[in-house]
């Protein structure tokens, strides 16, 4: 029933973003290019946090990872994107795991601090040695995946759909519901045999192989890694944003929070400073009175109750 | 034959307390042992240190022959062990139908599809437990049998060799009493072998092969049921004596004085009623007790009065209606309820929740309140720093009644106090609730489907059943005009 429902409302979504292209401008289908990666980085925190229960604060730690890592091998050894984009998502993992020591160690909200405190060491380490990540100003790529808008727009749509489409299957999978139940009562799943220190691991390093494959994929479409764009706080903070605004636990949620968060940044953007208060004044505002988000209700009020 | 379980020399510590000390006992296949004690004695410790989740500080727990002492609980659960909780926890999120689909899974991190032989186990498993009408169904929507229900049918999915099963009959009736003596029963059929801790005698000791007492983390005495139920100790420190009937003193204008006026009262759930056209009224000094079975409706109507669900109908405090009142409000103004789910601040000690219950009284009241009710619960005296997330059920249900009776209330509503109380525990509440009749002018409204304790105290009592009231009457009349199915 939920299922249905779900396909019912992502389906014909698609279609319409998918024939996109043919009616609309160059300036548009940039900004969705950004969204739909910001879609893959909302997705992967709310599969941690939705379902594992454990709040992520520096999503923008493996982001980073993976993109930095894929922005020094194209930069220095000239690798091929293809093998940047697997060395990035490999990276992050890596990093991904280092996280989840902790936090399979401590509880409540000294793990959150543990990420935060990892995104700014990140962004300090990359600062700190600008002489070879290029600081503050950013890298330079000598690849890009196309200079075409709509080949690149086309690139974020698969891959938004295809992260979505695993992301979504494994929440809903067997596993998924193993990953729930340790999130929420992790003595209670340990009783019924379930190794909860394995099942969130596993949740991590999904999380972070989507995460940095994205941010990877995101400096290639732009062609240069700057700190503002893939580490600083700012973008963990809009990420998570996006994900409560779009409906926790929903993982589709996500993606739509993501991509209206990022159009309405942009149709904002004439009112200038204030442009970022009303958009946060409007999540604060759904955060409030619609605790489960945009697709909280849309998708759980068929059959559940 | 070899034991299937053979527990020996467990001891457990919690800093300087020692919950557990010394215990031994074996368990064949096809054998259930009852555990009995008075509430904090160990009993869910021994427990929690054979699943694993305490680890224990000394001794040794074998299965089929593998000690498993320190494991981590996920191995000992997939090495054959179960349990099931004192305290219902479902998932939030979860139909009751996944919580058992869950239950059924292997730890695998590769079932990326649901195997529609699980599903179809599950509602056979649901079925079996008389769980087939709601497995769709979110577990707060449930009534809290169905939730006990839950955790055996979890247990009977994941089919242990041992079973570890805590207080299953708390806050149940006769009838829902017999029907999971039924179900704990089968696994002694199918060659398990069961550890059981109930408060309810009767219940173990018509259900088990033999009976282990312990007191303080010790073993006192181990045998048949009756042997036990016969040795002294266990009588005087945990079975006492029998609730008496108190002769009521008729003080001037009792019951005469409107105090709380509920007039057509009705409450929805979503599409669901949960009460239709209730009308009860409680004088000044009453003892006023609502007997009903699980579901019926009781905590609903003590939630509507206390202004935490939204209700049709009136409801009239000395004469002014509390419509359009917040829950804090209420309270201030007299109504205290002490809710069947307790509502502890669970990282705060046993004083700092007693503290708050008595924040608007001056000091020395707050100080002669507090000495009356360390008088009556010594337990939490000797305990003030301990976390109240850390007190054994019993412990955490005596701390619930402390802290409603310590904003001292004009009108006190008790939800189930008795679920989970040692028999001697019942007959000292029921006692000070006997003191603290002939003693204050308080009024009391008491919900309960344990008639043995709801009656003895009442002036007055009703019968809910399916959300409507069905009787009211004298206590003396209740056994013949509408005791049946609750005695
Ligand atoms: N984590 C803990 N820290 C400190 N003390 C604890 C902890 N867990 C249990 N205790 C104490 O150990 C004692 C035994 O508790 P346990 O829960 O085993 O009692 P019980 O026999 O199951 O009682 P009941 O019948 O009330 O459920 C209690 O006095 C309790 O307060
Ligand atoms: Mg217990």
């Amino acid at each position: 029933m939920l299922r249905s429902r779900t396909f019912q409302i992502v389906v014909p979504a698609l279609l319409v973003m998918a024939l996109l292209p043919l009616g609309v401008g160059g300036y548009i289908l940039g900004l969705l290019t950004l969204a739909y990666y910001y879609a893959v980085f909302a997705m992967s925190w709310d599969l941690l946090f939705g379902f594992a229960g454990e709040v992520n604060f520096g999503p923008s730690f493996l982001i980073g990872v993976g993109a930095y890592t894929a922005a020094l091998l194209n930069h220095y050894w000239m690798w091929p994107i293809p093998a940047c984009l697997v060395a990035g998502a490999i990276a992050a993992v890596i990093g991904g795991a280092v996280l989840a020591v902790p936090a399979l160690r401590l509880t409540g909200p000294y793990f959150g601090l543990v990420t935060l405190v990892a995104v700014l060491l990140l962004q300090n380490m990359l600062v700190l040695f600008a002489g070879i990540t290029g600081g503050e100003i950013g890298l330079d790529l000598p690849d890009v995946l196309s200079i075409d808008d709509s080949t690149n727009y086309y690139y974020a749509l698969a891959f938004m759909t295809v992260s979505g489409g695993i992301l979504f299957g494994l929440s809903r999978s067997p596993v998924g519901l193993i990953l729930q139940a340790s999130g929420q009562d992790a003595i209670e799943a340990a009783a019924l045999g379930f190794n909860v220190a394995k099942h969130k691991m596993a949740a991590f390093c999904i999380s972070a192989f989507f995460s940095g494959l994205a941010g990877a994929m995101l400096i290639f479409y732009l062609g240069t890694a700057s700190v503002g764009t893939v580490v600083d706080i700012a973008v963990g903070v809009n990420v998570i944003i996006a994900a409560v605004l779009g409906g926790r636990r929903t993982i589709i949620g996500a993606a739509v929070g993501a991509i209206f968060l990022i159009g309405a940044g942009e149709i904002l953007r004439p009112l200038g400073q204030l442009s970022t208060f009303v958009v946060s004044a409007v999540a604060l505002v759904v955060i409030l009175f619609f605790p489960s988000g945009f697709m909280g209700r849309l998708l759980q009020s068929g059959g559940r109750e | 034959m070899t034991a299937l379980l053979e527990v020996s020399g467990l001891t457990k510590r919690f800093g300087g307390l020692v919950a557990v000390k010394d215990i031994g006992f074996s368990i064949n296949a096809g054998e259930i042992l009852g555990l009995i004690g008075p509430n904090g004695s160990g009993k869910s410790t021994v427990m929690k240190c054979i699943m694993g989740i305490e680890k224990p500080n000394a001794g040794s727990v074998k299965l089929d022959g593998t000690d498993v002492a320190g494991w981590p609980t996920h191995r000992i659960a997939r090495h054959g062990v179960g349990i099931v909780f004192q305290h219902a926890r479902p998932l939030h999120r979860q139909t009751i139908l996944e919580h058992i689909q869950l239950a059924l899974l292997p730890d695998n991190l590769f079932m990326l599809v649901t195997d529609h032989k699980i599903t179809r186990r599950a509602e056979e498993i649901a079925e079996r437990v008389g769980l087939g009408q709601v497995m769709h169904r979110l577990p707060r929507t449930l009534p809290f049998a169905d939730l006990r229900r839950l955790e055996l049918a979890k247990a009977i999915a994941r089919n242990p060799k041992v079973v570890l099963v805590d207080e299953p009959f708390a806050g149940l009736t006769a009838g829902e009493v017999a029907d999971f003596s039924a179900l704990i029963g089968s696994f002694r059929a199918e060659g398990h072998a069961v550890l059981l801790v109930d408060h309810n005698v009767k219940g173990v000791a018509a259900l088990v092969d033999r009976v282990l007492a312990m007191y303080l983390g010790e073993k006192i005495t181990e045998g048949t049921a009756e042997e036990v139920m016969r040795n002294e100790t266990v009588r005087r420190v945990y079975l006492g004596g029998k609730i008496e009937t108190a002769a009521r003193p008729d003080r001037e204008g009792k019951g005469h004085t409107p105090l709380l006026d509920v007039r057509g009262l009705g409450v929805l759930y979503g599409k669901a009623t949960a009460l239709d056209d209730v009308s009860i009224h409680v004088g000044e000094g009453e003892f006023v007790s609502v007997v009903g079975l699980n579901g019926a409706g009781k905590t609903t109507l003590f939630n509507a009065i206390s202004g935490l669900v939204p209700f049709s109908g009136t409801v009239a405090w000395r004469g002014e209606t509390l419509a359009g009142k917040t829950p804090g409000a209420i309270a201030r103004g007299g109504i205290v309820q002490c809710p069947e789910s307790r509502e502890l601040f669970g990282d705060m000690s046993i004083r700092e929740n007693l503290d708050l219950g008595g924040q608007h009284l001056t000091v020395a009241e707050a100080g002669k309140q507090l000495d009356w009710l360390f008088g009556l619960f010594p337990i939490l005296k000797a305990r003030q720093g301990q976390a109240a997330r850390t007190l054994s059920g019993g412990e955490q249900q005596m701390l619930a009644i402390a802290r409603a009776l310590m904003m001292k209330p004009k009108l006190l509503i008790l939800d189930e106090p008795t679920l989970g109380l040692a028999p001697v525990i019942l007959e000292q509440l029921s006692k000070a609730l006997e003191v603290l009749r002939q003693t204050t002018d308080i009024t009391v409204l008491l919900g309960e489907q344990n008639v043995t304790f709801a009656l003895p105290h009442a002036d007055r009592v009703y019968v809910i059943e399916h959300s409507r009231i069905v009787w009211e009457g004298d206590p003396g009349r209740f056994a013949e005009e509408a005791g049946a199915g609750y005695l």
